[in-house]
């Protein structure tokens, strides 16, 4: 399959992506400039880390606007994969293609650190390599990381199994400390958990964790086994739906 | 002093030149030279350039003394960096800068622009940033500023690396009450490079187009370099505001992939941030590193707002701006380049042949000086005078033996200066660029090459306290303990960067200790065979009087030799802890001293080069062969905080060991257990990798004793603590948070 990775100015992981993609997972991947609007055929753009366009209005309000983004919504209204990272979910968010909103974390500041997160829900495009309820380390990098939706939303989204991890403690559990549904392990104070939701369609995933900094075994392997690779799990999934779908695909034309 | 609006053009007159800063004999140098009294844009250009902060004025004479060469520098001091070849044919290229002054005023901003400054002096050359350090000092936790700049610095250092995604891996903080007055923040950034592709900033072709990019030119900053740097604080200090920049991580970060495109194609013959001092340093340095004359037209640079004056032009230190000299049929691809980053380009000089820095504004010649007399103030050497209060010997018989050890040790856990800084870096990007391999918290921070098996390590140290007690100890062990740290990750050290805060140098004392530093750096590093290839001089950090304990920072980096780093934390019950080095009796200096005992004074610890090489040379074997399980300093709290350091440390995830030890006879146990004597290493090994350990240690006559194992739920120091590793941790990791905002979560 082919990824583009999407370069906004102030993108800041779209290198480190790229790398993961090309190196790690061993597949094509193109940059995507922000003033083009091709996409360059490929089956799935990720927007990747970072503080598109400084971020001094407000995450992703500037970068909605560039000319890739109406490129990026025809994409996903035909089906296309769409993977938002951090500030790419927060773009996605900001352009309507994901529901809800990221707003400054609960205690004000940027927070950078390993969380744990448990896998709610696997009959999608991208977690459809792991099981419910596994249990991964990824790291968070982020000031403004907060995921806020009106409880109608959320509810819909919990019914369509479109939460599709949320943050946890180490052992999956879920510990209830202030009374709105927020766990102690939940490092930014997101509605209900959530660190990374998917639209209705099914075919557009947005997360706050960084899955290429929890990919790469090269780096992985220093501090005595310290990191996962458990980011690698989301980038498999999308391969493998990708290959099963153009499997199916051509056995249906011979067919 | 008053700056006259922007209309006004005052008459310069010596009164005028003594509101600048400048000395009556640099003023009659001035006019000497000219032959003539300068117009007022040519006293503001002489007034910055001449600056300690710019010129090196009271330190270039004690600077020659250090070792600036070896077989791996590419390019030592003289540059906006230094470089030194990491092999592959890739170079490091690296840098220490202050931006004391400006953090005190302003901590967020002053923090935030003192980060853009270095990550500017990185790529300049063509590299790109891959990490960041950064070394702070604030006063005591209990003066009523120290705690609202210890959030404003870190936000602001977060602020502007996070947003221009360069990680920040590591760094040390300390709080002493001399810099209750002056906070220091001295942040340092390595690159990489292709050696055949290093950039220098020194101007080349006459009649080559000068260009100026990056953001436009505003009225912010002006004289931050001669009044906000070069002088002491006093009760006016809050009015100088104003001139402290404001930084643009945004702008930045389109300027380095920028600079970077630029470079890459191969379209500039120099390039030149804009930093202290803006367009006239910068246009100036690289004039006189050409030996070249220059003439830039002010009315062609992009400016931000209207009226400014050419003195204002000309002193703007404006963030996020480079000057580029290149060929003239380049001009258009370059600004190419810039058009597609959104970036201004703007031709606003040429190079010339006559040596001369001519300024030209509305039509109207402002500035025509020698670059050379701009470039080259005399070197000065200063009055130097050994204080009275010299150094006192303290044995140990001045402290008595605490009677409860576990409440000694809950003590320097919990104290500011021995507790994780965990909160610190939370708010740090230490994995944008993928290659992090140590995360902070480590003796160094290791990072990868990426695409490569190159692992860079890096650290920042300085014990002021020693400093304090005896610079020319104190800046010897700075070195040490540097190179140490980078050892206990496995690493080689391969240059040295350095940041010397002092007080005031025209009080012979201050210039005793910055001598006696200076001499400590050198006699070190000509030891370890490591060049100096960089370095920033800081002076001035005084209030009323009252200066800084000395504080030469070390930036050190060093190259990862084994296939993996080393780490610090303990790994697997069972292995057995070993203390590598000697021990004595030295209490003196700790903070155990100044914690338990309110003792600041005395001599600092022993050093000894030729031991500490040993040891640096027993851990890198052992680490080659893959003996060490663990690999931790010993340093500020002794051996009993290395040992809660080597437990408490283990990443998040993995299960947390306890240990037991057993102290030797022939010392007190708390001088065991709290002395911060030099030159030692806590590591753990698998059993059946000891007796290759002890072999090594005596084959390099290194004392190596067994203390004891890993091992239990508990910290058990001899018979004197058991304290459970759970309840010693989270002490450690939250009192940091309690100490600068009253609690932290986690």
């Amino acid at each position: 399959m082919k990824w583009g990775v999407v370069t906004f100015p102030g993108s800041n992981d779209d290198r480190d992506t790229a790398h993961v993609l090309r190196n790690v997972l061993g597949q094509e991947t193109v940059p995507l400039w922000h003033k083009s609007a091709d996409l360059e055929g490929v089956d799935c753009v990720v927007l990747p880390g970072g503080f598109s366009y400084g971020d001094y209005l407000r995450c992703g309000a500037i970068a909605r606007f560039s000319p890739i983004m109406g490129a990026i919504a025809r994409h996903a209204a035909s089906g296309g994969l769409v993977l938002g990272i951090c500030n790419g979910f927060q773009v996605l968010c900001e352009a309507g293609l994901l529901p809800g909103a990221l707003v400054r974390n609960r205690d004000l500041r940027f927070v950078c650190r390993d969380v744990t997160l448990r896998v709610e829900s696997i009959s999608n495009p991208f977690t459809n390599l792991a099981f419910a309820g596994d249990v991964w380390r990824i790291p968070v990098k982020h000031g403004e990381g907060c995921y806020v939706a009106d409880p109608a939303t959320l509810d819909e989204m919990e019914r369509e199994a479109r939460i599709l991890v949320r943050y946890c403690r180490p052992d999956g559990s879920r510990v209830r400390d202030d009374g709105a549904g927020r766990s102690d392990y939940n490092p930014n104070g997101s509605a209900r958990d959530v660190a990374g939701v998917m639209n209705a369609g099914r075919n557009v995933f947005g997360l706050m964790p960084h899955p290429e900094h929890a990919a790469d075994p090269a780096i992985l392997g220093a501090e005595g086994a310290r990191r996962s690779a458990d980011g690698m799990r989301i980038f498999q999934s999308i391969a493998h739906w990708v290959d099963q779908r153009r499997e199916q695909a051509s056995a249906g034309s011979m067919r | 002093m008053g700056r006259p609006t922007s209309s006004e053009r005052p008459p310069v007159t010596p009164e005028l030149a003594r509101e600048h800063g400048l000395t009556t004999g640099e003023w009659e140098r001035l006019c000497s030279r000219l032959g003539r009294v300068p117009t007022y844009e040519e006293l503001g250009v002489a007034t910055v350039m001449w600056s300690e902060h710019c010129s090196y004025k009271s330190s270039r004479f004690h600077l020659r003394r250090l070792p600036t060469t070896g077989d791996r520098v590419v390019q030592g001091p003289g540059e906006n960096a230094g470089a030194v070849s990491i092999g592959g044919g890739l170079a490091v290229v690296f840098k220490i800068e202050s931006h004391n002054h400006p953090s005190y005023i302003e901590p967020y901003q002053g923090a935030a622009t003192g980060v853009g400054g270095i990550l500017r002096d990185v790529f300049t050359m063509g590299a790109r940033p891959i990490a960041s350090l950064n070394s702070l000092r604030f006063g005591d936790p209990s003066h009523p500023k120290t705690r609202s700049l210890v959030r404003g610095v870190v936000a602001g250092i977060g602020g502007y690396g996070n947003s221009i995604g360069v990680p920040t891996v590591g760094g040390e903080v300390y709080f002493d009450h001399g810099y209750d007055g002056n906070c220091l923040v001295n942040a340092f950034t390595l690159g990489v490079v292709e050696e055949s592709r290093l950039m220098l900033a020194r101007a080349s072709g006459v009649g080559n187009p000068v260009l100026l990019i990056g953001s436009r030119t505003g009225r912010d900053g002006i004289h931050g370099a001669s009044l906000l740097a070069s002088a002491e604080f006093d009760a006016t200090s809050e009015e100088k505001r104003p001139t402290v920049q404001v930084g643009d991580p945004f702008t930045e970060k389109l300027l380095l992939e920028a600079t970077l495109e630029i470079q890459a194609a191969d379209l500039a013959v120099a390039v030149q941030d804009l930093g202290a001092a803006g367009l006239t340093s910068s246009s100036v340095e690289m004039a006189s590193r050409g030996e070249l004359g220059i003439e830039l037209d002010l009315d062609h640079v992009p400016l931000r707002e209207t009226g400014m004056t050419a003195y204002e032009i000309m002193l703007s230190e404006s963030q996020e701006r480079m000057l580029i000299v290149c060929e003239p049929a380049r001009v258009p691809q370059i600004q190419a380049v810039c058009r597609k980053w959104d970036l201004e380009a703007a031709v606003v000089g040429r190079l010339t042949d006559d040596g001369t820095y001519r300024v030209r504004h509305h039509g109207v010649e402002v500035i025509a000086v020698p670059v050379d007399l701009l470039a080259d103030p005399p070197a000065l050497e200063r009055p130097i005078a050994e204080p009275a209060d010299a150094e006192t010997e303290v044995g140990p018989e001045a402290f008595p033996e605490p009677e409860d050890y576990e409440r000694v040790l809950r003590d320097l856990v919990a104290s500011p200066n021995l507790c994780s800084r965990q909160w610190i870096w939370d708010q740090y990007d230490h994995f944008v660029g993928g290659g992090t391999l140590v995360h902070p918290g480590g003796d160094a921070a290791v990072v990868q090459v990426v695409g490569t098996d190159l692992k860079v390590a890096m650290t920042v140290d300085c014990n002021s306290r020693y400093c304090q007690l005896d610079p020319y100890v104190g800046a010897s062990i700075a070195i040490c303990e540097a190179a140490r740290n980078l050892v206990a990750s496995g690493a080689e050290p391969i240059g040295v960067s350095d940041c010397l805060n002092f007080g005031n140098p025209e009080r012979p004392e201050i210039m005793w200790q910055f001598e006696q530093a200076v001499n400590g750096i050198r006699d070190a590093c000509v030891a370890f065979r490591l060049p100096v290839v960089s370095g920033n001089v800081s002076f001035y950090n005084e209030t009323e009087g009252r200066a800084i304990p000395p504080t030469p920072t070390i930036a050190m980096v060093g190259l990862v030799r084994a296939s993996q780093p080393l780490t610090s934390w303990f790994k697997a019950a069972g292995d057995e802890i070993w203390l590598l080095g000697s021990s004595r009796e030295e209490l003196a200096g700790s903070e155990f001293a100044a914690i338990v005992h309110g003792r600041r004074d005395g001599a600092p610890p022993w050093v000894d080069f030729r031991a500490e090489q040993a040891l640096h040379q027993v851990v890198l074997s052992a680490a080659e062969r893959s003996l060490l399980a663990s690999c931790h300093d010993v340093s500020d709290g002794g051996l009993a905080m290395a040992m809660v350091e080597s437990c408490c440390s283990v990443p998040d995830g993995l299960p947390m060991p306890g240990a037991r030890i057993r102290l030797a006879e022939g010392m007190r146990p708390d001088a065991w257990l709290f002395g911060e004597s030099q030159g030692r290493m806590l590591v753990s090994v698998k059993r059946e990798a000891s007796s290759a350990l002890r072999d090594l240690a005596s084959g390099h006559a290194v004392p190596a004793m067994q203390l004891g194992e890993v091992g239990g739920t508990t910290l058990d120091l001899d018979d004197l603590v058991s304290i459970p590793v759970a309840e010693l941790a989270a002490v450690w990791r939250g009192a940091f948070g309690a100490l600068v905002d009253g609690g932290t979560r986690r």
